[in-house]
């Protein structure tokens, strides 16, 4: 796991008693995984902001070579224990596109349900427990709750409910067992949602209680203009399926996420980064969903948004990201409520399905952005190859380009409330590290 | 009251979700921190602490030369060390790398492998360092991790269950999905603690819980090679729990052969001819 030397509250800023003045922060905490972040600033002005992640490779593309298409889904959900749906909704995705099944409407509903129960449980997970605490002065959530216990109490509730509606669908919350190529294995009856559709009632006065919070948050005033890159579907807020659009005029199938960016490897870091092809940075996330598809917010969700004027500070601020994601649990809970009224135990569960060789590709949106899977399917019917491409991965050049923007504002505060202002902007992104492979140190050098 | 038991979570090579099982004890959450102290948890804290601990809770397998040296001081700075899930107890998935060339898997993922510095082994934390007391599961099971807990603050040794899932199976009444449907499963030899939950779900148990002790896995090999090649038992082997013994034997012309994918074809066709008893 990467453990510096000295470590202590907030993330150490060691002072190196030499010349070259270098500021060396341990340790960016409160993210999803193992990562570094180092600047170089020479003569007052930042040359180079390079996020390293430190996260130990598992090979999972190699990983999944010489296997079934579901026996897939089980292993692609390793590679993330906050956000298992995503991989299994997106290789699920691939597969039945390329192998032409069409699942039932009741199935897709159900899926819909669980990936909007994936959104609840991060979104909550992130807003309170990681995120809130930057914003009111708490080094975890543990201290906050000292202080403001409804809160924490309330962030909790929320991750339960979503926790709840993945274990009623999955058997579990973390690594769930149902999701198959075809359908589920098996799909729940009306009366088991009962419970849940009772939580979630409570839970909706929960996110709109969080939108309040976050209304009330003090961000600092950074604006951002890059790309937006987000699914939009002509019909509903994205999950699984949409095109790939961007507010810079992009409009591409969800299986051709390659034409448009593909991968490359950076010396320093186990995880490869993502750019356009012309060497452009985008952003993905709950941020580009709300400004992208802000025309298909569920009324509740899009009043939420319109009663506290958050569009435009979403759209150019990543601070503001912890709002995007607020007005997202408001339209992930009512979406989980609209599926369950109009459940009906689906006619098929799972259609059957042949495989054939073909090129198995699609993208979703993980609680953190745009997901892209690509595999390669032999005439077995076994994986001959892979690709994965997780949000991370393709924040990184935009994270990497904001702090090399922000640090200069903050480098003349005191170490430790430096560290603390760029590790909140690092986790304004809500970087999952496991994904793109995951830890944070920051370490700024200084150069005259 | 007694001081608080100062608790320290740890992460090696894994996904995060056992650790994060603890922030999903939630409505426990807040009360158990009348009785612990998460002196250490870089995931959910920005407090640190480098030890010493009292119960150090380890997740991931140990897969690069930095976790391997790291692993011994955290074993020094721990009066217990608990492992949490198949990563840390078993090596997890990304173990089957322990079959093949490692050379090979950097090169085929990274077009740079030079840059990344990785073991050619991913091993159980008991390969390095004594380890006291085990969760295993892919993820662990909240309940046995609470059990865990309470028995920290009790000063007794946790009650985990010593038996297969099958009988978690006929407890919760499911149909057996291997008798009655013919579906490839590892409940008869996997060690419970899930609840059975993959039967109760309409499929084969996939061993996430590893090797129950003294579980006869060449008995249940052999049977399901009845009409089938032995490539796609070995597959079912192959899973989360592959390094444990002795699932390690049965996962292993799979796992072995997952770089030449050509090769797997014709496995399957001079074996397998074994009827059930």
């Amino acid at each position: 796991m990467h453990r510096p030397e000295e470590i202590n509250g907030g993330g150490t800023a060691t002072a190196d008693p030499g010349l070259d003045a270098t500021f060396d922060v341990g340790y960016v905490t409160r993210v999803e995984g193992e990562g570094s972040l180092r600047l170089r600033v020479v003569g007052g002005e930042v040359t180079e902001a390079r996020l390293s992640i430190f996260e130990a490779p598992r090979y999972f593309e190699r990983l999944v070579v010489g296997r079934t298409p579901d026996e897939v889904l089980d292993i692609v959900s390793r590679i993330c224990g906050i956000c298992p749906i995503a991989y299994q909704m997106t290789a699920v995705r691939a597969f039945e596109h390329a192998f032409g099944v069409t699942v039932d409407p009741e199935v897709a509903a159900l899926r819909r349900l669980f990936y909007a129960a994936e959104w609840i449980q991060s979104h909550a997970l992130h807003v309170y427990l990681l995120h809130a605490p930057d914003f009111l002065g708490y080094p975890s959530a543990v201290a906050m709750a000292a202080d403001h216990r409804d809160l924490v109490e309330r962030g909790l509730r929320l991750k339960r409910v979503g926790n709840e509606i993945m274990a009623l669908l999955g058997g579990r919350a973390i690594h769930p067992v149902s999701i198959r190529v075809g359908g589920f294995s098996r799909v729940p009856r009306p009366a088991e949602l009962a419970p849940v559709r009772r939580s979630l009632d409570a839970a909706l006065d929960d996110a709109l209680a969080t939108v309040e919070t976050v209304a009330s948050l003090d961000a600092p005033d950074f604006a951002r203009d890059r790309p937006l890159v987000a699914l939009r579907d002509a019909n509903a807020y994205p999950y699984a399926d949409g095109r790939l659009v961007s507010t810079a005029g992009l409009d591409l199938a969800p299986d051709r996420w390659d034409d448009a960016f593909a991968e490359e490897q950076h010396e320093g870091s186990n995880a490869l980064h993502a750019r356009t092809h012309d060497g452009g940075i985008y952003l993905l996330g709950p941020s580009a969903r709300v400004t992208l598809d802000a025309g298909q917010l569920h009324p509740l969700a899009a009043d939420a948004l319109a009663r506290h004027g958050f569009g435009e500070r979403i759209r150019t601020n990543p601070y503001w990201s912890i709002a995007a994601r607020a007005v997202e649990l408001v339209q992930a809970v009512a979406d989980a409520r609209d599926v369950i009224d109009a459940y009906r135990t689906p006619a098929e569960p799972r259609v059957a399905w042949s495989p054939r060789p073909a090129r198995a590709a699609w993208s979703t949106e993980a609680p953190r952005g745009v997901i892209f899977h690509h595999y390669e399917v032999d005439e077995r019917g076994l994986i001959a190859a892979a690709q994965i491409v997780p949000p991370t991965s393709q924040n990184q050049g935009a994270i990497e380009q904001d702090l090399r923007e922000f640090a200069p504002r903050v480098l003349g505060l005191p170490r430790d409330e430096a560290t603390l202002r760029l590790e909140q902007l690092i986790r304004s992104y809500d970087p999952c590290i496991s994904c793109a492979t995951h830890f944070l140190d920051v370490r700024i050098e200084a150069e005259p | 009251m007694a001081a608080p038991i100062r608790v320290g979570v740890a992460k090696f090579a894994s996904c995060d979700g056992c650790q994060l099982t603890l922030l999903d004890l939630e409505d426990e959450l807040l009360p158990l921190l009348d009785r612990f102290e998460i002196v250490e948890f870089p995931e959910a804290s920005s407090v640190r602490s480098a030890g010493p601990y009292d119960v150090l809770l380890v997740e991931g397998a140990i897969s690069t030369p930095d976790q391997a040296r790291e692993i011994v001081e955290l074993r020094r700075q721990a009066r217990t060390l608990v492992t949490i899930g198949a990563c840390a107890t078993a090596g997890g998935i990304q173990a089957l790398r322990n079959w093949r060339d490692h050379d090979a898997m950097r090169g085929a993922v990274y077009t740079q492998p030079e840059w990344i510095d990785s073991l050619a082994t991913a091993t159980p934390v008991r390969d390095h360092v004594p380890v006291d007391a085990e969760l295993r599961g892919c993820p662990i099971s909240p309940a046995q991790l609470r059990e865990l807990l309470v028995a920290a603050v009790i000063g007794r040794r946790p009650q985990l269950p010593d038996e297969a899932v099958c009988m978690e199976c006929k407890r919760r009444g499911n149909t057996c999905v291997l008798v009655a449907g013919g579906t490839p499963c590892l409940g008869p030899v996997t060690a419970a603690g899930c609840g059975a939950l993959c039967p109760a779900y309409g499929r084969g148990c996939f061993g996430c819980f590893g090797p129950r002790d003294g579980a006869n896995v060449a008995a249940l090999a052999d049977w399901l090679s009845a009409g089938r090649p032995p490539i796609e038992v070995s597959r079912l082997f192959a899973g989360f729990t592959a390094w444990a013994e002795p699932f390690r034997e049965a996962a292993g012309p799979h796992a072995a052969t997952i770089d030449a994918p050509e090769a797997t074809v014709g496995l399957g066709a001079e074996e397998g001819t074994d009827a059930p008893a």
